[in-house]
């Protein structure tokens, strides 16, 4: 008999399994790598410690700051400008807890240091075939590489932390199969959102999604950790691509990953994480990447999307009352004050060149503040190895720090109240980029092109020009 | 350690939107504290308090709401960050179920461990339920919401979560107990 057609995320199920589920109880589940970061670990030491726990894998556990962290330069004197003691005391709890538990910590003094998503595939800790948790529900970013990754809450940290494993029950599966060509000016930002816009905020809820297609398999690295980045804006619980030699490129050499005859053997391993042909799914949806257009956001969940040549629709009046914005009324032409590219969604070196491909030669407009936040210090150090820096301030935006940044607003980077800002983060919740901020989404591109214009303006109307 | 859920009869709260985030249970401007405690105080600071920080006329600063244990939401409650915060923030303010048609993954699995229970009901039930406030008996152990008309709503629960929720044990000591296996996985795959 053959054996049973599988997917890619039963294998990774399957291969992680200590205990199956039963009826009665969820699986538990072995865990590769942990990821951990200032704001949501704290409680979860604490946890530790109450009850005399040693963590149980240190070197598969790494540590960064990212949430809280400034990202203004240090000052003068060599202190950390933090805006208020709470964030100053977050960051330098995780200090003294991964001192404490022996954790790798890409704190300040690391040349390392970024955003936890950013961070953990440019050191190589990312691999296809892992399984990789974070107190972040952007984890979903790793799924890119063909790992299976979750965001967890922080009893779930702790349970990693003390266990390497957590509580589990296998959830559904959704294929999502995109083929076609995305046009210029179209980038995998437009096209995650428009995935989101068709299945809803809560599509892919209870859900591990499996991107394939040959768009997707086009998709750089960086586009496809963009893509899987979202799925939880669909309500996903992980999304993932198989890896392919696109992925193994990309991961080689770098500083955690295999080398070798190691590396030859795990390429070897990696190869069978696909679908297998006839693998069912229990969901299946189809796009045409020929079809999709920029996309900005109208309203206050990502879903709430538009092509950028499309009118606001006549849709919920709440969200559209908060953003100030009418229905019928044009996207392009919306006045904009802040533009942010950044974030663990568009915070690359691929993003920042197609900012810098707009940007070059031109200002960002007289009303505008645009704030550009690199991802990791290493992108930052690539970026300015490039001169993207140069353009970037030369147009009259703000380059920074790797950090968080405007995306969560936890700090000083903030959206005031009833400025719009386009934004190339992943969330645009009501106070999402500060108390009363209205947030657009968008590509890096878009981004661009609206800094430059004041207002929301279509990035492929400057691409030629 | 959690306490055990008992059965309890409670008015609901009602919160008709669609979609509510964990951002707005809790912004992440309240994320920097290091412990689990006081974040009731904040649930839903943005729908409660105004830029100079006064009461907006919300349901939520009403002395009544204090004492309802109940929030009748609506559908995909809780999508967004995977901020524990969240359903610190509702128990700390008071609450111990979230009835829903639908509840967003991670939040489920956070309520489930901070003694919130999340409860996904048919539509037909939630717009009843979701018509006006009104007394609701809770059983777990029966898996069943009373109405206060007599009329009795079976619910689902994740059977190990319920265990855990009724005899107030969290589920790390059942990790824990699992160690001998954990190390023969781990030995198994080096």
């Amino acid at each position: 008999m053959k054996p049973e057609p599988k997917s890619l995320y039963d294998k990774l199920w399957e291969s992680h399994l200590v205990t199956p589920e039963t009826e009665q109880s969820p699986a538990v589940f072995y865990i590769d790598l942990h990821l951990i970061h200032e704001v949501t670990s704290p409680q979860a030491f604490d946890v530790l410690r109450e009850r005399g726990l040693q963590v149980a894998c240190p070197d598969r556990t790494v540590g960064t700051i990212d949430h809280s962290s400034p990202t203004l330069p240090k000052n003068a004197d060599g202190s950390i400008p933090y805006t208020n003691d709470s964030a100053r005391s977050q960051v330098e709890k995780l200090e003294a807890n991964c001192k404490e538990f022996g954790i790798e910590l890409n704190g300040w003094q690391s040349e390392n240091r970024g955003i936890v998503h950013v961070i953990g595939p440019e050191l190589g800790h990312t691999q296809p075939g892992k399984t990789i948790v974070c107190g972040d529900s952007h984890t979903s970013t790793h799924g890119a590489f063909g790992a299976l990754a979750f965001g967890i809450g922080t009893t779930e940290v702790g349970h990693v932390l003390a266990t390497q494993c957590i509580l589990q029950r296998k959830s559904k599966s959704l294929s999502i199969t995109v083929d076609g060509n995305l046009q210029q000016g179209v980038s995998a930002k437009d096209l995650v959102l428009a995935i989101i816009q068709k299945i809803g905020i809560g599509g892919g809820t209870g859900h591990v999604i499996e991107f394939r297609g040959n768009t997707i398999e086009a998709l750089s690295m960086d586009e496809r950790m963009t893509v899987c980045n979202m799925a939880i804006e669909a309500g996903a619980r992980a999304g993932m691509i198989a890896p392919d030699a696109t992925t193994f490129e990309w991961l080689k050499n770098r500083k955690h990953a295999p080398k070798g005859e190691a590396w030859e053997q795990a390429v070897a391993d990696w190869r069978t994480l696909k679908s297998d042909e006839g693998a069912s799914f229990d969901k299946y949806f189809e796009l045409n990447a020929d079809e999709i257009k920029p996309m900005v956001t109208y309203g206050t969940n990502p879903a709430m999307g538009v092509a950028i040549d499309e009118n606001v629709p006549n849709a919920d009046q709440k969200a559209l009352d908060y953003m100030g914005m009418s229905a019928g009324q044009d996207m392009i032409g919306t006045k904009i004050d802040v533009s942010f590219i950044g974030s663990c969604t568009n915070s690359r070196l691929s993003d920042l060149e197609d900012a810098a491909k707009i940007l070059k030669g031109r200002k960002v407009a007289s009303h505008v503040r645009m704030l550009i936040v690199p991802g990791s210090q290493v992108i930052k150090k690539q970026a300015e190895a490039l001169g993207l820096d140069k353009i970037f301030i030369g147009a009259g935006a703000e380059w920074r720090e790797s950090g968080c940044s405007m995306c969560i607003a936890m700090y000083g980077d903030i959206v005031g109240a009833g400025q719009v800002a386009i934004s190339t983060s992943n969330r645009n919740f009501e106070g999402r980029q500060g108390k009363g901020a209205r947030t657009i989404l968008a590509s890096p591109l878009t981004a661009a092109a609206s800094a430059v214009s004041g207002e929301i303006a279509d990035p492929r109307e400057y691409l030629n020009a | 350690m959690p306490k055990s859920y008992t059965k309890f009869t409670s008015k609901t709260l009602i919160l008709p939107q669609k979609d509510i985030d964990t951002d707005q249970i809790i912004p992440a401007r309240f994320l920097t504290a290091t412990t689990k405690e006081g974040f009731g105080e904040k649930a839903f600071y943005d729908w409660r308090y105004d830029e100079q920080g006064n009461h907006k006329d919300s349901v939520l600063n009403k002395p009544e709401t204090k004492a309802k244990k109940i929030i009748v939401a609506g559908h995909n409650f809780g999508c967004g960050s995977s901020r524990e915060h969240a359903p610190w923030a509702l128990t700390d303010y008071g609450f111990r179920a979230v009835i829903s048609t639908e509840i967003a993954d991670i939040f489920k699995s956070n309520a489930l461990k901070n003694g919130l229970l999340p409860i996904i009901v048919s539509k037909k039930t939630h717009q009843k339920l979701i018509a006006h406030e009104q007394e609701l008996t809770i059983d777990l152990e029966a898996q069943a919401i009373t109405c206060a008309d007599g009329e009795n709503i079976p619910f689902d629960v994740e059977p190990f979560a319920k265990i855990c929720l009724l005899e107030g044990i969290d589920q790390l000591g059942y990790l824990l107990s699992k160690q001998d296996k954990i190390k023969k996985y781990e030995a198994s795959v080096a």
